[in-house]
């Protein structure tokens, strides 16, 4: 830890290692977004993409890079870094290393409000609110059902697990209903995808991201730290526990909301990222900002692969972000056994 | 400040868990400067009362006063400069040492642009020198024992610095040595520092020695308090405990020390 001060009696503290990851993280997410905006049918080099990105290159070369590739970057860059966020911030306040928005049923209660608008029909903005009215009034339901003096760890991820399971059936009952090709759509948004997203996707998820980000970031993270003490102890210290917890599972609950409605359920991130960057950081506490470095690299990473590992054939990203994020849930389960941790 | 003096108290306190009353019409106040104890058997609301004082529990009836003012009328950040509490159950994070832990005592005086004074820094120092943890500081908590761990805790409360700090049963899980440890170390924060101490403890002998102002409870009452000298007596101990016994001399203090009484029946064949 790195300590700046000013003669003014202002301090600043620094972790070193956090923000190495962090920028490590971040240049690897750009690195793998640059590679992925050259690729395709109409493959441009590193050097085409940064010249047309800074205003050259043909009209052609303007067209696919502003309006066909980068969208779909950006969408990527921005689900990954909200997902990474909101996990992180549920991982830390229910203080369980599971406890992510797939595993505690926002994410289905957010496909649930998109199914339903799948059954009825509806544009794919009204698909998007709905998938952030759905997860919105999942975290309502459940913080309501958990609410017993105050909302803590266990309930809320028991609660969650039921209320995930309830809606998981939900879901495969409305795909039932769904005629069959709205049904194939469905279970392709249910995937996660990222194919064919524009700046409208991205659009709603910056605005809210640039809004929670510094709010959770600069705002709670000092107080989650004291948190992860237990709640008796983060009160003594001066911590509005119950005020703090609300506020940040709302936020939690926006951003996974938001993410859903522009790119659908991607799996595994929002449990994954946290963990990655704890390895790597080794600093105790949420680390929020290299986890939403790793979420967003993860997520970029991902769909390069989903769309460019099989040739001629193009996977959902959440296939990939499943494959992966489930695959390093076991290992970790393997490792930290054998370290008898678990 | 003068004897009789009081920052800390609470008047005709009705407290409750939802629907279920602990304690009602209770009234304690909390000497300036003392090392109090509260004891009482189990569930007859000792620890209620403290997480009432440390501003946790809302009084359903009654206000808490602090320094003249109802504890609730102010920031918990503002509470904490001037109370401390050690809780019974505290939570280290995976991989904290013991010095990031005790840092983290000095979260209620820190803002955004003063995240990590000089003061800060030397107050850790002070308080994991105090408590005897100060050749731990880069061990990992989880590898310490229960004795150490306890001492790593009480260090993180004293960083926080307040004149006024509560401690829920601190020696539980304790070895008798180790309980001696943590108490010796109270007494001597209380004498060294001037701090007023509020502690709740199990067992009868050691408040009787340690304690300069003792608060006996039984069924959410207040049954007395005072000098432990003269509140701990064998009909005190009878009616609060339900236990007959003597109370002799400590041989090493003199305080009043709780003998049970045999139970004729043990001396009988099985």
């Amino acid at each position: 830890m790195t300590v700046l001060r000013t003669p003014g009696g202002l301090s600043v503290r620094i972790r070193p290692r956090a923000l190495a990851v962090g920028a490590g993280a971040a240049l690897l997410a750009a690195g793998l977004g640059l590679v992925a905006v050259g690729s395709g049918d109409y493959p441009m080099g590193p050097a085409d993409v940064l010249r047309t990105l800074t205003g050259g290159g043909t009209p052609a070369e303007q067209f696919i890079v502003t309006e066909l590739r980068l969208p779909r970057l950006v969408t990527a860059l921005l689900v990954g870094a909200a997902l990474a966020l909101a996990g992180t911030v549920f991982q830390s306040l229910v203080r369980n290393p599971l406890g992510s928005p797939d595993i505690l049923g926002f994410t289905q209660g957010a496909s649930t409000g998109a199914l339903v608008v799948v059954v009825l029909g509806g544009s794919s903005l009204a698909l998007a609110g709905a998938a952030v009215v759905g997860g919105l009034a999942t975290g309502l339901l459940i913080y309501a059902l958990a609410w017993r003096r105050g909302v803590h760890g266990y309930r809320l991820i028991l609660v969650g697990i039921g209320v995930a399971a309830i809606l998981t059936g939900v879901n495969g009952y409305l795909l039932t209903r769904a005629p069959l090709m709205d049904a194939a759509r469905a279970v392709l948004w249910l995937t996660g995808s990222l194919d064919g997203r524009g700046w409208a996707n991205a659009g709603p998820l910056l605005a809210v991201l640039a809004v929670l980000a510094p709010l959770v970031l600069v705002g709670c993270a000092p107080a989650l730290r004291m948190m992860e003490l237990g709640d008796d102890t983060a009160s003594a210290l001066g911590v509005p526990v119950r005020r703090l917890r609300l506020v940040l599972l709302a936020a939690a609950v926006l951003l996974v909301s938001f993410a859903a409605a522009a790119a659908g359920p991607v799996s595994f991130v929002a449990l994954v990222a946290p963990h990655v960057a704890k390895r790597l950081t080794r600093a105790p506490g949420p680390n929020l900002l290299p986890s939403m470095a790793v979420g967003a690299a993860l997520l970029v990473g991902a769909d390069l692969l989903a769309q460019r590992a099989f040739t001629g054939h193009q996977l959902p990203v959440g296939a990939v972000t499943g494959v992966i994020g489930g695959g390093y849930l076991v290992w970790l389960l393997a490792v930290e056994r054998r370290a008898g941790r678990l | 400040m003068h004897p009789g003096s009081t920052r800390l108290g609470g008047t005709a306190l009705t407290l409750a868990y939802d629907r279920r009353t602990i304690a009602e019409d209770l009234t304690v106040a909390v000497p300036d400067q003392s090392f109090t104890v509260i004891i009482g058997p189990n569930a007859c609301g000792k620890s209620t009362l403290l997480r009432a004082l440390s501003r946790m529990l809302r009084p359903s009836v009654g206000t808490v006063l602090l320094d003249g003012r109802d504890i609730h009328d102010r920031p918990a950040r503002a509470v904490a400069r001037t109370l401390g509490l050690l809780p019974q159950s505290s939570i280290a994070p995976d991989g904290i040492s013991v010095a990031e832990l005790v840092a983290r005592g000095r979260y209620p005086h820190q803002g955004l642009l003063r995240q990590w004074s000089r003061e800060d820094e030397r107050v850790v120092e002070e308080s994991m020198a105090a408590t005897g943890v100060d050749d731990l500081a880069d061990r990992l908590v989880d590898e310490l024992s229960g004795g150490q761990r306890q001492r790593v805790w009480l260090a993180m409360a004293l960083a926080q610095q307040t004149p006024l700090l509560l401690l829920d049963e601190p020696t539980t899980f304790l070895d008798i040595a180790h309980q001696i440890e943590i108490l010796d170390l109270c007494a001597r924060l209380h004498e060294e520092q001037g701090r007023t101490l509020v502690a709740v403890l199990h067992d009868l002998n050691h408040a009787a020695r340690y304690a300069t102002h003792l608060i006996a409870m039984r069924d959410g009452r207040v049954v007395a308090a005072g000098d432990p000298a003269t509140v701990v007596t064998a009909d005190l101990v009878a009616e609060v405990f339900g236990l007959p016994c003597r109370v002799i001399d400590d041989p090493e203090t003199g305080t009043p020390l709780v003998v049970p009484a045999a139970r004729r029946r043990a001396a009988e064949p099985a």
